[in-house]
């Protein structure tokens, strides 16, 4: 099988997701309790107001139909308005998204750069006290509240060593890497148990395989027989531990922005909850589950770019 | 795997007795020397005796504001100090980690049911039901945990009960993946095979035979369900959409003393470090578990 019959055949397996995804997020508006439009607009909305908005939403309509404008709607770009701000909320999505992106990255980045290490750590002597200390990290790691995490963060390097801003996005490149820091470094941290995990795993796959066993053999030195044989194959398998667990990191991503004040899809999301904006939150999770998505094809193409036993069995 | 060879009685030819003959031994390993279960039963029973016993181990109410006694630091009357309402760091931690606990504890049955009921439909049934329930958990998947169960409280009004059916929309999936898996495997071994040449109706065989072999994997991924859920619950708490104030609640605590971050750093490290603790119990329960009930596996 081709490289581009692989994609293709991935992206139409995505087709019945994507129409769940906007299945669910339509259903959210008739989650709500009572007369979705009155109760999102509260008790001192007007007659005309509520009326506006049933004929936005087709909420008179049958279901089935209402579900039809919705995603006509949607394939036109069109989120609807949003009912704080009053301007569309596709516009406000745009604007938040560059933030996110920036964490997002730059947080997979620091998650390799953390697990990585660790991993050959741990599998370079299995069983070995060194591979007792790194496999405790994720009892710690897991039960860890990202948010309190990123406070402990906030105290320790912004408030008592100065290093990083307390918060904020930072203004150009270089502004952004460095007020970016710490709020990164938490969602990578949160990350980094599980990741670490599967790498050790995979690393000691890796070890005991025959084309590792000859080299040894060969009398291939130990540091370049890790860098060189063990550790090219086992990073593939840590792409897919990211690209399974990329919801995991955007659901970080959410909760830290918000503690960090980074202008992003994740304090949008929380500010218009407060502020009772629910096409924005509707936009933003539905934007979210499609970033996941999309995410989860690009770690599969680069799976599939880097192992080329991928492409052939499938 | 059992192997169950027939072998014919020496003294009445014809006459077939069965016995079972075990595979290999299992390691006799008892739950109490397992030194990973051993210390997360212990962590966990006292964080238990502590939060069920919450009025004993301390004299204050959790709620009582004393405006005059606010943001003190620790003190024979004050063990962990007060917050800036003048109520007592202590009680309120255990309180607030009963209040957690207890939300934790019942949110992990409802997802823990329903995904094992659709799982083993999926995983036994195969053919449409599988795809139409696979297909169903693509569909959650893709919604980060967070994103979802932060949307539907919102959407179902923040309180407990939306707590309980957040949980259990988005947290059935690994459930039902989890048994359709071991589902798929044990639907082809001998003893359900002879339950079905025996006429055994489905749900006679789902739940006698398969599930007593199936539930364990998703007994032990419980364990760090509880632990995610409690991280949930707590962060629902913190952005102010968990159980509705003055309850106590770790969440809550953490949001009130993030204010106070540069003098007061223990009004949020404390609560935080409550579920760390339950976390790592729990954890090392699940991992325990895991040796003690599939030897060889972990």
């Amino acid at each position: 099988m081709g490289r581009m019959t692989f994609v293709l055949r991935r992206l139409l397996q995505l087709v019945p997701v994507a129409v769940g995804v906007t299945i669910i997020v339509f259903f959210m508006i008739h989650l709500i309790p009572g007369d979705p439009a009155r109760t999102i607009l509260g008790i001192h909305a007007t007659p005309r107001a509520v009326a506006l908005l049933h004929r936005e939403w087709g909420l008179n309509r049958p279901l089935v139909s209402q579900y039809w404008l919705f995603l006509d709607r949607l394939l036109h770009g069109n989120l609807g308005l949003s009912l704080f701000y009053g301007g569309p909320a596709s516009s406000l999505i745009l604007s938040h998204l560059p933030p996110t992106l920036w964490v997002i990255t730059y947080a997979s980045v620091l998650a390799v750069l953390i697990s990585v290490p660790l991993a050959m750590i741990a599998a370079s002597r299995k069983d070995g006290a060194r591979d007792h200390v790194v496999r405790a990290v994720p009892l710690i790691g897991l039960g860890m509240p990202q948010f309190w995490l990123g406070f402990l963060l906030i105290y320790a390097f912004a408030i008592k060593l100065h290093w990083f801003p307390v918060s904020g996005y930072g203004a150009g490149f270089f502004g952004h890497l460095r007020s970016m820091f710490l709020p990164s470094l938490t969602v990578a941290l949160a990350l980094a148990p599980v990741v670490i995990r599967s790498l050790r795993a995979s690393m000691l796959n890796v070890l005991g395989a025959e084309y590792v066993t000859t080299a040894r053999s060969k009398g291939v030195p130990g540091p370049r027989l890790f860098l060189r044989h063990v550790l090219r194959n086992a990073v593939i398998p840590a792409i897919t531990v990211l690209g399974i667990n990329i919801g995991f990191l955007i659901g970080g991503t959410v909760i830290i922005e918000n503690v960090f004040a980074i202008p992003g899809l994740g304090q949008l999301m929380i500010n218009s909850i407060f502020q009772r904006d629910f096409t924005v939150v509707q936009g933003v999770t539905l934007v979210f589950a499609i970033m996941v998505i999309l995410l989860n094809l690009l770690a599969d193409v680069a799976y599939a770019a880097l192992d080329p036993r991928v492409r052939f069995s499938r | 795997m059992s192997v169950i060879p027939l072998i014919p009685e020496p003294g009445a030819p014809g006459a077939y007795e069965v016995t079972t003959v075990r595979a290999e031994p299992r390691r006799a390993r008892r739950w109490y020397t397992q030194p990973a279960l051993l210390s997360g039963i212990v962590i966990i029973a006292i964080i238990l005796v502590l939060a069920t016993g919450a009025p004993l181990f301390s004299s204050y109410n959790p709620n009582a504001q004393n405006l005059n006694a606010t943001l003190l630091g620790p003190s024979a009357h004050h063990l962990l100090g007060t917050d800036q309402l003048g109520r007592d760091t202590w009680t309120r931690l255990l309180y607030g980690l009963r209040e957690d606990l207890r939300i934790a504890f019942i949110a992990v049955l409802f997802p823990f049911a329903l995904g094992t009921v659709l799982g083993s439909l999926a995983g036994y049934f195969g053919s449409w039901a599988d795809t139409v329930i696979m297909r169903l958990v693509d569909v959650v998947v893709a919604f980060p945990f967070y994103v979802l169960v932060i949307a539907l409280v919102f959407v179902l009004g923040p309180g407990e009960r939306s707590i309980y059916i957040a949980i259990t929309l988005v947290g059935w999936v690994s459930y039902a993946r989890i048994i359709r898996g071991e589902i798929l495997v044990a639907k082809r071994q001998d003893y359900v095979l002879a339950a079905q040449s025996g006429g055994l109706g489905s749900v006679r065989i789902m739940g006698r035979h398969l599930m007593p072999n199936v539930i364990t994997q998703a007994i032990i991924y419980s364990m760090s369900d509880i632990v995610q859920d409690m991280l949930a619950i707590v962060t629902l708490g913190y952005f102010g959409l968990g159980v509705p104030p003055p309850t106590a609640d770790l969440g809550s605590m953490i949001n009130d003393g993030q204010n106070f971050l540069s003098t007061h750093w223990q009004l949020t490290t404390i609560p935080g470090l409550a579920v760390v603790v339950v976390g790592l119990g729990l954890s090392l329960i699940g991992d325990g578990l895991a040796d003690l009930l599939r030897p060889g596996q972990a």
